[in-house]
């Protein structure tokens, strides 16, 4: 760029900068408490709305004004409502598991009075003397956070919290740069595509640079289809402008003069905020024609998903923005020389492009400093299931399975015994214990039969049936497959059809063989990524719980009690209290009533199998056992 | 294709709708998602008459629409209740017991996945993964997600809505 351009744009920036940074201090220079809530969509689905209305219903009622804001999420999934409040001569202290009663007494215990309620507190934010902080937390030796840094401290709708916090100023370094320049700094950071298949960004982005062809496009990929993964919604909806300042530095050493950021329709907030920061950036003048007063033209629009798996796969994704059905086609020609509208175009996961700003500003080695000889930098991670700690993570890539899960996730909750981790959703696997040591990166879980996929974990206990899950996730890609391939579309039928069989109790011995070999066709006959992984949940469960099939199918027995045909809910006689009832007023289809002796009785013949009755049993009784095969309830043939 | 709406009136004010909703588009085969996304936002769902409107505006073959609006998960061919019900079931929620509150809800409202009550009170679908695995089995309650949602609080939910029925047609009764 011409000198002129450089200083227009640093003073442009500066200004902007300035006012950013005011307006930030601002909210605490008033020397009010300043309250936090996080409303993403998993403290939403917890009640942070509610919590939110109460905090400013009390605000008002005690005549305070203290600023709340909305915040993003933190991570700290498990604790959701969750609660900052920074009191000034006070660390700034999370609270956990908040509703309106609570919110009652945090306005007028500490907002007015100085009592921090330890009783909720999570964790203090920074190190002081008064409250257990985050960084003493176990967990915290794992974990370090690079693009999950602002998310949950900044309200994502503010884009002078981000500049404040250092925001867009990569981008202002970038334009100072040649492009060839920023690729070559991509390229030796080592960074590679967090969206599953690890391809390096760098050597994209250059072919991307070189291909011929006007305009060039840059794509974000938010169709995270995995469908037990939430890292890139948290993302977009926490911190929405760094995957936009990712994104223009990306077109810029491209050579690109579009972008669009693909979010799947089941993320209507994430959609919400990323339009609202799009606005915001093009009003300072951050998108748009001549960005910061330079010659650099490049603007964003938002595309929004209709709901297809296979969407998530770059050529089938530029074909619903072009507005046919997301059907993917074969490679070469690459996404790189002709994607979009036949242009040459980058397509990059939510989480790559937000690493982008953090190696720009902090140099390459830094990033390259963490993670493994061939994975560098950090990874994100969505931990759900059976873990204590649902919630999101960002660590080291190398860092173990059974770190994640027992020291960061604390384990297994309810005292049950870990069984297998789901990693990488339906082109995933499921591993058992004996690879927990494994360090997570690209390869690794590859040669274990799993791939680390985009992040989406989880974890499943002895209770979780792993024939059960191949076959959910076969159903899944089954229904997901475009059906363009033919091993693709009647290989994952034929597939499920077995599984279903086994399921309910009506396999062969030879399935087993069947299924195998099914496999192994449809991974070699497909054309794209999905029908080329979807077997992958089936051979793992195969590999590592080949015992769990053999059960199913030669005893009508499912090991882990889960498949509903294989069950039985039996109400013990012994173990009955007379006057107890409990399961009969819980029970949804009324199938439980008392014998001439008081004792429940479960009829089998309206028995939905929904379970209610045991969790409505008193523990002291601890009456309702599932038994499998049903034969196994006594009097039954 | 979809049930025939029932009244031309219906199919006029159809029409007319849809065709307000060009205003904002070019005719551009790309614009195509966009419109049937902003149709649906307005009908709720995407009718015959809108689909013919449609790729007439955009100079394509009715059978591309047709295509597209099928291969997608998102989009409705049958009108939708006034509450919509999404299940999730996603990893996380299918572990933790999703279908079982699926076939709960199925039981209760007596339909299928996909379909609306006979007097369109409520639609029933199913979805994979809102994001909120961490509050696992979630159901999505008029765009609202509802966390641990088992077969009890189907229950719970459908007295709620019971109650506010009640109360409205008590304040339009008295
Ligand atoms: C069936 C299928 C689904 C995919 N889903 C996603 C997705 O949801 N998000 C994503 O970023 N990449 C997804 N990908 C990978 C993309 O094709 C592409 O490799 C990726 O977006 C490139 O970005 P990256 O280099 O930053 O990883 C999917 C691939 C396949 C085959
Ligand atoms: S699996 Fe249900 S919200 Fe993710």
């Amino acid at each position: 760029m011409k000198m002129a351009d450089l200083s227009t744009i640093t003073s442009a920036f500066q200004e902007i900068k300035n006012r950013a940074e005011s307006h930030w201090r601002a909210l605490y220079d008033s020397g009010k408490p300043v309250i936090m809530v996080g409303t993403a969509t998993c403290g939403r689905a917890a009640g942070a709305l509610e919590v939110l209305k109460a905090i400013r219903g009390e605000l008002k009622r005690q005549n305070l004004n203290c600023p709340v804001i909305e915040v993003g999420c933190m991570g700290h999934c498990y604790a959701e409502p969750v609660v900052i409040i920074s009191k000034p001569g006070y660390p700034s202290i999370c609270y956990g598991h908040i509703n309106p009663v609570i919110t009652e007494r945090l306005v007028k215990e500490f907002i007015l009075g100085d009592n921090p309620c330890f009783e909720f507190v999570l964790g203090a934010l920074e190190e002081n003397d008064l409250v257990p902080s985050f960084s003493d937390f176990p967990r915290a030796k794992y974990e370090k956070r690079v693009i999950l840094k602002n998310c949950g401290h900044i309200d994502p709708t503010e884009i002078d919290h981000y500049i404040a916090k250092g925001g867009y100023s990569a981008l202002v370094k970038a334009l100072q740069m040649q492009p060839e320049q920023i690729i070559e700094e991509v390229k030796r950071s080592g960074l590679r595509g967090r969206g599953g298949a690890g391809f390096p960004t760098g050597q994209k982005w250059e072919v991307c640079r070189r291909a011929v062809g006007e305009p060039k496009y840059v794509i974000c990929n938010g169709d995270e289809g995995d469908p037990g993964a939430f890292m890139d919604r948290a993302i977009l909806e926490s911190d929405p402008h760094s995957v936009i300042e990712g994104m223009i530095i990306a077109g810029y050493a491209i050579g690109a003069r579009y972008g669009y950021i693909y979010i799947r329709a089941e993320y209507p907030l994430a959609v919400e905020r990323v339009q609202v920061a799009l606005r915001q950036a093009r009003k300072l003048n951050l998108l748009g024609n001549h960005i910061l007063g330079g010659d650099f033209n490049f603007d964003i629009r938002l595309f929004q998903g209709s709901g297809a798996f296979v969407c998530g796969e770059a050529t089938a994704l530029v074909a619903c923005i072009e507005g046919k059905p997301g059907i993917p086609r074969p490679r070469p020609p690459r996404m790189a020389t002709r994607g979009l509208f036949a242009k040459p175009t980058a397509v990059n996961n939510v989480k790559t492009l937000a690493f982008v700003p953090q190696i720009i500003n902090n140099g390459t080695d830094c990033f390259a400093g963490t993670g493994t000889e061939q994975s560098k930098g950090t990874a994100v991670f969505a931990l759900a299931g059976k873990v204590v700690n649902t919630g999101l993570v960002e660590v080291p890539m190398g860092t173990t399975l059974r770190q994640i899960i027992f020291d960061v996730g604390s384990g297994i909750p309810g005292g049950k015994r870990f069984k297998a981790v789901q990693i990488g959703g339906p082109s995933g696997g499921c591993l058992p214990e004996a690879a927990l040591d494994l360090p997570i990166d690209f390869d690794s879980l590859t040669n274990a039969g799993a791939m680390m996929g985009s992040g989406g974990m989880v974890v499943l206990d002895e209770d979780d049936c792993m024939v059960e899950i191949a076959r959910y996730f076969l159903e899944f890609t089954q229904r997901e497959s475009c059906g363009k391939c033919t091993f693709c579309r009647l290989g994952t039928k034929q597939m499920l059809e077995i599984l279903n069989d086994i399921t309910q109790g009506r396999g062969k011995i030879d399935d087993i063989g069947m299924l195998s070999q099914l496999a192994e066709d449809v991974k070699a006959g497909s054309l794209c990524g999905l029908g080329q992984s979807a077997p992958n949940p089936v051979l793992t469960t195969l590999r590592y719980f080949r015992d769990e099939y053999e059960a199913h199918i030669k005893e009508g027995r499912c090991p882990a009690l889960m498949c509903q045909d294989l069950v039985a809910y039996y109400i013990v006689p012994e173990k009955c209290e007379r006057s107890c009832d409990a399961c009969v007023g819980t029970c949804t289809v009324e199938a439980i009533s008392a014998n001439k002796k008081r004792i429940k009785v479960v009829d089998q013949e309206k028995c939905v199998k929904c379970g209610t009755c045991l969790d409505a049993c008193p523990p002291q009784y601890n009456a309702v056992v599932k038994l499998s095969p049903p034969s196994e309830v006594p009097g039954s043939e | 294709m979809n049930k025939k709406v029932s009244t031309t009136e219906e199919q006029v004010k159809i029409r007319q709708e849809t065709k307000q909703i060009f205003k904002r588009f070019g005719k551009k085969r790309g614009n195509l998602m966009p419109i049937l996304q902003k149709v649906q936002g307005k009908l709720g769902y995407l009718p015959q008459e809108a689909m013919l409107e449609i790729a007439d505006f955009l100079e394509i073959p009715g059978i591309d629409v047709y295509s597209v609006i099928t291969f997608y998960n998102q989009f409705r061919l049958n009108p939708p209740g006034r509450h919509s019900i999404r299940v999730c079931l996603g990893t996380a929620c299918h572990m933790k017991g999703g279908y079982i509150t699926l076939d709960a809800w199925k039981r209760r409202l007596d339909i299928d996945r996909g379909e609306t009550t006979p007097d369109r009170e409520f639609d029933l679908d199913s979805v994979a993964c809102v994001g909120c695995c961490v509050m696992a089995p979630v159901t999505v309650v008029d765009g609202k997600p509802q966390g641990k949602v088992e077969p009890t609080k189907v229950d719970g939910l459908l007295l709620a809505f019971e109650h506010e029925q009640e109360k409205k047609s008590k304040n339009e009764n008295g």
